[in-house]
């Protein structure tokens, strides 16, 4: 045994002092905020944020307590010739920590269904700008119904992009000649905003950071999202569901814009496809 | 005659070491893949090898990603923990001669072998290896060549191999619950089995109800591939321009078979690996684990729920939002049993008389991982959250640590543990420590930046960060990724060096070299063709009867009987 003594307090001590580093260069980061998200631009994603705090704290310290408490248990309990404590466990303890998870961990879940809810399970507000967004590879869509008000009847078999008609829109259907179609997403700022996501070929991925929303766009679905944009500006829309060799180039931009740069974004996409009013 | 006949043994240990063999080769040919690739996010330009064309093309990053999670989740992850170490120790432990249909045992190691050279065989086609990932979501993968290079032959062949692989799943599991269930010795009851034993059984039970689904699931997507059926395709397609001429089909049909597959899959990385480490830490800990009955109920509940779940990968597919609710309280119910076992680790450890041996510092380490990385689960399984991180790095870095190298580390916990009995010779305990102090510090380096990436925006499965402007401010990052990645990578040769010196070099081991209570310890190192030389034991006390209070040495061994018990203080024991 005299072997194993000396041979362990070297182990435990350096097992000690990088578990406590890393607890401590993870604490850093988090605290510092060295690798932060950008900040949210829906009160939405405001929510989510939040929630996200909470679970960090809630984690954060279930991982610090966990971490110290190895550091701590292989450093005290190292074999220094000592008899181990003949246990076979402790059915309070073991009772105690299920609840504590239990309430913690479903607690976390109740807190952040609201984040969830209030954005999935309710509809876009009923006058919100409807924009539909069409995915392919590799390149992103937006379609704005145009000052009709509809979206003109889609014709996968019409589909045809170097003949200017990426989307397949019907030329028989009146609704569809005032239908614009751009590869940037404007939206006006405080407005609800409801995407219509379609995809043409594979799965893609609708996500802006700042949103703090991914939606996936499935070929044979409509799938709906909505958010009110609170800040103009520029933000990056990224595919995030593999796709294809143009995955990581597949790209667009979200403009947030005032009311009045909205409505003359319109007019001039009105007219760039030869329907000034 | 005799050589074919070793080759294809019937012996569950000659099998246990073939799957092994395999593992060591798919994590070698992984390893090397994620070195291209964390290669080329730092450096897009340099000029690889094995890499046609010298700079590597989108299309063959991706497929490095695809073959390098195909490889690592079904030859290594697994393979090794299960197929290599269960094979070898399940009836060892349980004190039987062999596993209960050897011939059926045979077949899967070989079935195996065919699904890796079949995963291989993509390598080599016209087209190269499939670009669609490991969950290979349709219709990318089902249309054929018109979504992209790979997506031909290569696709066929990854899908052929992961049936074949399933298939062999199936045979394997069968053979381990059987085993468990009708060959244990006198007085093994199932609440004196080994914990192992208690994994390696609910994991074949996972294995057996999961293959079938991906078969099944995989045997469609071969058809729509193949036969021209729209299981998984809709109408209107338009594929590189083309109207496809397909209708009817769900592309969310495939991501919930794969997943009702996918995410038990995880957990049969995993429990191996829970097993082992809880074997390991009572012995080097020389006590009993701190509530066994609990970390025995825990393996099932894990098990069990972990057919629950397979939804929180969904959370952004566009399934149903309400049902993303559901499996969200599902999967952080998830955490109770997982944090059973992790307070259970710590009270075994709690009052011990712990012996930093290198499969000591392994487990430990495993420990740590799944501590990390499963709290990092916390934030995915919250669909609000989930909407900001999933498909970004966070998602690697999580899995990685979590249910990647945490079973890894089980994997290395096992092999330098049981080494000496599987191969007569003990590992160098200095290179094994080495090997662990620069992996413990070098997977650190790797996946905990990877989580502030994610949180950051960087989105995995990207060949470059050339796509939004955003991603530069992550190259540092990803900088120090790599080279983490490269010394970490690098700190493997040390193992490997270690393993095969030993082979020839390792000193003698005793029968017994860790003091430990269970069958496999009783008999020969390595032991003989029947496991027991025709003594076969009688099983009279629990598994980890560590430092019983009156009895003269720590540890009282299974199979002894009380009336032996008092009198083996005065043997001299072995391996001291």
């Amino acid at each position: 045994m005299a072997r194993r003594e000396r041979g362990s307090t070297a182990p435990a001590l350096l097992l000690a002092i990088l578990l406590t580093l890393l607890v401590v260069a993870t604490v850093y980061v988090f605290v510092a905020h060295l690798f932060p998200a950008p900040p949210p631009i829906t009160s939405a994603a405001l929510l989510v944020d939040r929630q996200n705090n909470v679970t960090l704290y809630v984690t954060g310290a279930i991982f610090v307590l966990a971490q110290l408490g190895l550091a701590f248990a292989v450093f005290r309990f190292r074999d220094r010739g000592q008899r181990a404590r003949f246990s076979h466990g402790n059915a309070l303890l073991e009772a105690l920590w299920i609840s504590l998870t239990l309430i913690l961990f479903l607690g976390l879940g109740f807190l952040g269904r609201k984040a969830w809810a209030d954005v999935r399970f309710t509809p876009a507000d009923p006058g919100a700008v409807q924009i539909e967004v069409t995915t392919n590879q590799f390149v992103y869509n937006f379609r704005y119904p145009g000052p009709d008000g509809k979206f003109g009847r889609l014709d996968p078999s019409l589909v045809n992009a170097p003949a200017g008609n990426p989307l397949g829109i019907d030329p028989n259907d009146p609704a569809g000649r005032d239908d614009i179609v751009v590869p940037i997403l404007t939206v006006p700022v405080d407005r609800p905003v409801e995407l219509l996501l379609r995809s043409q070929d594979v799965i893609h991925n609708f996500f802006v950071r700042e949103l703090r929303l991914q939606q996936d766009s499935v070929p044979g679905m409509v799938i709906p999202v909505h958010f009110t944009a609170n800040r103009i500006g520029q933000y990056e829309i990224v595919c995030t569901q593999l796709c294809g060799l143009g995955h990581n180039k597949m790209h667009s931009m979200l403009n947030v814009v005032s009311e009045s740069d909205y409505q003359s974004f319109l007019k001039i996409q009105a007219a760039a496809q030869g329907l000034v009013q | 005659m005799s050589v074919l006949r070793r080759v294809f043994s019937t012996d569950h240990k000659v099998i246990g070491l073939q799957y092994l063999f395999l593992s060591l080769s798919a994590v070698t040919i992984g390893i090397i893949l994620s070195l291209l690739m964390r290669f080329h996010l730092v450096w897009p330009m340099a000029h690889l090898p094995f890499v046609a064309g010298g700079i590597m093309a989108p299309e063959q990053y991706l497929a490095l990603v695809t073959m390098h999670g195909t490889l690592m989740v079904f030859f290594v992850l697994t393979t090794a923990p299960q197929s290599a170490f269960g094979n070898y120790f399940l009836p060892i432990q349980i004190g039987a001669p062999d596993m209960a249909f050897p011939t059926l045992n045979m077949l899967s190691f070989w079935l195996t072998l065919a699904a890796f050279l079949c995963a291989l065989a993509a390598f080599v086609v016209p087209g190269g290896e499939p670009i669609s990932g490991w969950t290979a979501y349709p219709p990318l993968s089902g249309l054929g060549e018109v979504t992209g290079p790979g997506e031909g032959i290569g696709q066929t062949l990854w899908l052929a191999s992961v049936l074949i692989f399933c298939f062999a799943s199936l045979l394997g599991s069968i053979n381990f619950i059987t085993t468990t269930i009708d060959m244990r010795a006198p007085g093994m009851t199932l609440m004196r089995m080994p914990l192992t034993v208690w994994a390696w059984f609910v994991t074949a039970i996972l294995s057996l109800l999961a293959f079938a689904v991906l078969l099944a699931g995989g045997i469609l997507l071969l058809l729509d591939r193949s036969a021209g059926t729209s299981f998984f395709l809709p109408a209107g397609l338009v594929a590189n321009g083309e109207l496809q001429a397909r209708a009817g089909g769900s592309p969310l049909l495939w991501q919930h078979l794969f997943w009702f597959f996918g995410h038990p899959e995880v957990y049969i990385a995993i429990l191996p690996g829970m097993g082992v480490v809880s074997h390991v830490l009572a012995n080097f800990s020389r006590k009993p684990v701190f509530g066994y009955r609990a970390m025995a109920l825990a393996l099932c509940a894990i098990g069990f729920m972990g057919f629950l779940v397979w939804g929180h990968h969904m959370f952004v597919s566009g399934m149903n939002p309400y049902s993303s609710l559901a499996f969200s309280a599902l999967t952080l119910s998830i955490g109770v049993p997982s944090a059973i076992k992790t307070f259970n680790w710590l009270g075994t450890l709690w009052g011990g008389k712990i012996q930093f041996h290198t499969p000591m510092l392994f487990a430990i380490g495993f420990v740590s991982f799944f501590v990390s990385g499963g709290l990092s689960g916390i934030f995915l399984a919250q669909p609000a959250l989930d909407t900001m991180l999933h498909a970004t790095y966070y998602v690697v870095g999580h899995f990685h640590l979590v249910m990647g190298v945490a079973s890894i580390f089980g994997i290395f916990c096992a092999t330098y543990y049981w080494y000496p009995k599987m191969f007569g010779g003990q590992m160098d305990e200095m290179l094994g420590k080495l090997h662990f102090w620069l992996t413990f510090v070098g997977v650190y380096c790797i996946f905990m930046p990877m989580h502030f990436v994610g949180i950051a925006g960087g989105i995995r499965r990207y060949a470059d960060s050339s796509g939004a402007a955003y991603l530069a401010g992550l190259q540092p990052l990803h900088m120090f990724m790599t080279i983490a990645v490269f010394i970490t990578s690098a700190a493997q040769l040390v193992f490997f060096y270690n393993f095969f010196r030993s082979l020839k070099k390792g000193a003698r081991a005793a029968d017994n070299p860790w003091s430990a209570t269970t069958l496999e310890w009783i008999t020969s190192s390595p032991p003989s063709h029947d496991n027991f030389g025709g003594h076969f034991p009688s099983v009279h006390r629990g598994p980890y009867e560590y430092s019983v209070p009156g009895a003269a040495q720590d540890f009282l061994p299974q199979h002894l009987a009380p009336q032996e018990a008092g009198r083996v203080s005065e043997e001299p024991q072995s391996g001291k």
